[in-house]
């Protein structure tokens, strides 16, 4: 029953949307390119299966590259803005006017500046528009520490490192996982977008972009589908992580 | 033991400096428990009792005057020193008995992990826990996660006991509770307490000294030494002789908060 409700349940959604998606389709009568259907995807995995295999890795490591590195910028960043108040204050601003600017506005200067090196500039795209949510939720749990537990622990001598490592690090983890499962998908999107804009670029978003040119519609959603799935992987990878680390938050006991 | 006093606070005088200026808060406070004696601290509100268990406590050092524990000049925070506060502030991601095993966590000390161990359940059966030990904090009732935060407070044997409010915000009956379990841990366990409250019967059923502060900056407006002895009942606190000491301390507290005067005044008119 429970084996049911975890798996059975998303799975037949996602059969009743391929069928209600063939249905609209067909009623309609749209050409496959306008349109296309989940029955024409098949034909256009089988048919590309060693690119998809080959992009979908570029795409996956420079994704999960680009996360690891905001990941670490963030934390580092959240922890420096959550202790310190004057530089919360003074570096707020500066961050959300950086990500106020869109993306892909971004993504030329830095395919100028790093002419070539498209593993570089597709991992720092993704960095860049994912490493928000991780530096505020970060700050945000810090600095929102009751002062109590700061005193507990000074009053027997506990340093500053030891009042981080036993008490903020672990109360900020769920707010952080929370963080992670938004930048998931926030990666995923600036992969792509670096692979869809640099020439001679590789990855999911290179193979769209050649659909595209080439006219082949079926192509283009079999990668967003790819895209698709590979963000539900990750994101479940992260739901494991948040499960091990930050399981005690979890306090529904449905 | 001589009657030196384990606490002794000396002239003390502190200021907050606040973006309205310098903002008195001791003036000239002096404050002496003696060593396994009981120290209650009534105020009004806000007029510096934490900042008192802040100075004891090594988090915080006066303008003026001096703070020694154990006859030593308070310069940084000492491992003999326990706390508890209003919010019992457990760790959500730890059980019970890892929550009041924190304090060995942090302390030096020559304790096995078995021997750790021991102390908590010790502690826990002590305050009527067990049983609840691989409880999480959240599975608990208010005043039983107080009872915890009390054990945490206790766990490496502190000299001084040092509560700011720990049962403000509990029902009269669970407060009640607390009371008792507060007297059977003064047996057990050697400590010097100083609690903070605004309780006066608290203060009366549980202490054997009263300090009364003037409303901020806060000096020592009376001290009152509590003329019960160490086994009490909950009844003492409807004697006659316990309405005329509660009613004393509500006098001084009116004095205090600079009441009494006003309402002289107010008959004059
Ligand atoms: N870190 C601080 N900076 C500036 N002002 C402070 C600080 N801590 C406390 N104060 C102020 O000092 C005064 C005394 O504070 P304190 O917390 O010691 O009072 P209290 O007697 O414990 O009050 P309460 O009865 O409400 O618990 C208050 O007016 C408070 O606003
Ligand atoms: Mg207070």
């Amino acid at each position: 029953m429970n084996f049911l409700k975890k798996f059975g349940i998303p799975i037949a959604t996602l059969i009743v949307f391929c069928l209600i998606w063939e249905f609209i389709v067909w009623i309609n009568g749209w050409p496959n390119y306008v349109m296309a259907s989940p029955s024409d995807l098949g034909p256009s995995f089988l048919k590309f299966r060693w690119l998809f295999l080959e992009y979908g890795w570029d795409t996956l490591w420079r994704t999960v590259a680009g996360l690891l590195l905001a990941i670490v910028f963030g934390v580092v960043v959240g922890m420096i803005m959550g202790f310190s108040r004057t530089i919360r204050e003074a570096i707020y601003p500066l961050l959300v006017g950086f990500n106020a600017i869109p993306k892909a506005t971004v993504v030329p200067v830095v395919a100028l500046l790093f002419v070539g090196q498209h593993d570089l500039n597709t991992i720092l795209i993704a960095f860049m528009i994912s490493f928000f949510p991780i530096t505020v939720s970060i700050s945000i749990g810090l600095s929102t520490l009751e002062p109590e537990y700061r005193d507990i622990l000074l009053s027997l001598g506990a340093s500053r490192f030891t009042i981080f490592r036993k008490i903020a690090l672990p109360k900020t983890l769920p707010e952080f996982f929370g963080a992670l499962k938004v930048s998931v998908t926030l990666a995923f999107i600036g992969t792509n977008l670096m692979e869809i804009v640099e020439p001679h670029g590789r990855g999911l978003g290179h193979l769209f972009d050649s659909g595209k040119i080439s006219a082949d519609y079926p192509l283009m959603f079999a990668v967003l589908i790819a895209l698709a799935i590979m963000g539900i992987g990750l994101y479940y990878v992260v739901i494991v992580l948040e499960k091990i680390f930050a399981g005690w938050a979890d306090r529904d006991v449905t | 033991m001589s009657s030196k006093a384990l606490i002794e606070i000396k002239n003390v005088k502190h200021a907050y400096q606040t973006d309205a200026g310098p903002l008195p808060v001791l003036d000239g406070l002096n404050v002496e428990v003696a060593k396994g004696d009981f120290t209650a601290v009534v105020g009004p509100s806000g007029c510096g009792k934490s900042t008192l268990t802040r100075l004891i406590a090594g988090l915080l050092f006066p303008n003026e005057g001096k703070v020694f524990l154990q006859g030593k000049r308070v310069t940084s925070p000492r491992n003999i020193v326990g706390m508890a506060f209003q919010n019992p502030v457990l760790l959500e991601w730890r059980s019970i008995l890892d929550n009041v095993r924190l304090p060995l966590e942090i302390v030096p000390n020559e304790l096995s992990r078995k021997q750790i161990d021991d102390r908590g359940y010790e502690l826990l059966a002590m305050v009527g826990l067990e049983g609840f030990e691989d409880k999480r904090p959240s599975e608990l009732s208010g005043g039983m996660r107080q009872r915890a935060s009390l054990c945490r407070a206790l766990a490496h044997r502190p000299e001084v006991l040092i509560l700011d409010e720990p049962f403000a915000a509990l029902d009269a009956f669970t407060r009640e509770d607390l009371w008792q379990i507060m007297h059977e841990l003064r047996h057990q366990e050697a400590f010097t307490c100083l609690l903070i409250t605004h309780d006066l019967r608290e203060s009366v059923f549980l202490a054997d000294q009263v300090v009364v502060l003037s409303d901020r900056p806060a000096k020592t407006q009376y001290t009152l030494d509590v003329p019960f002895g160490r086994d009490r009942d909950l009844d003492d606190l409807y004697t006659p002789e316990a309405t005329e000491i509660l009613r004393d301390l509500r006098y001084q507290i009116q004095v205090a908060q600079k009441r009494v005067d006003e309402e002289i005044q107010e008959i004059d008119k």
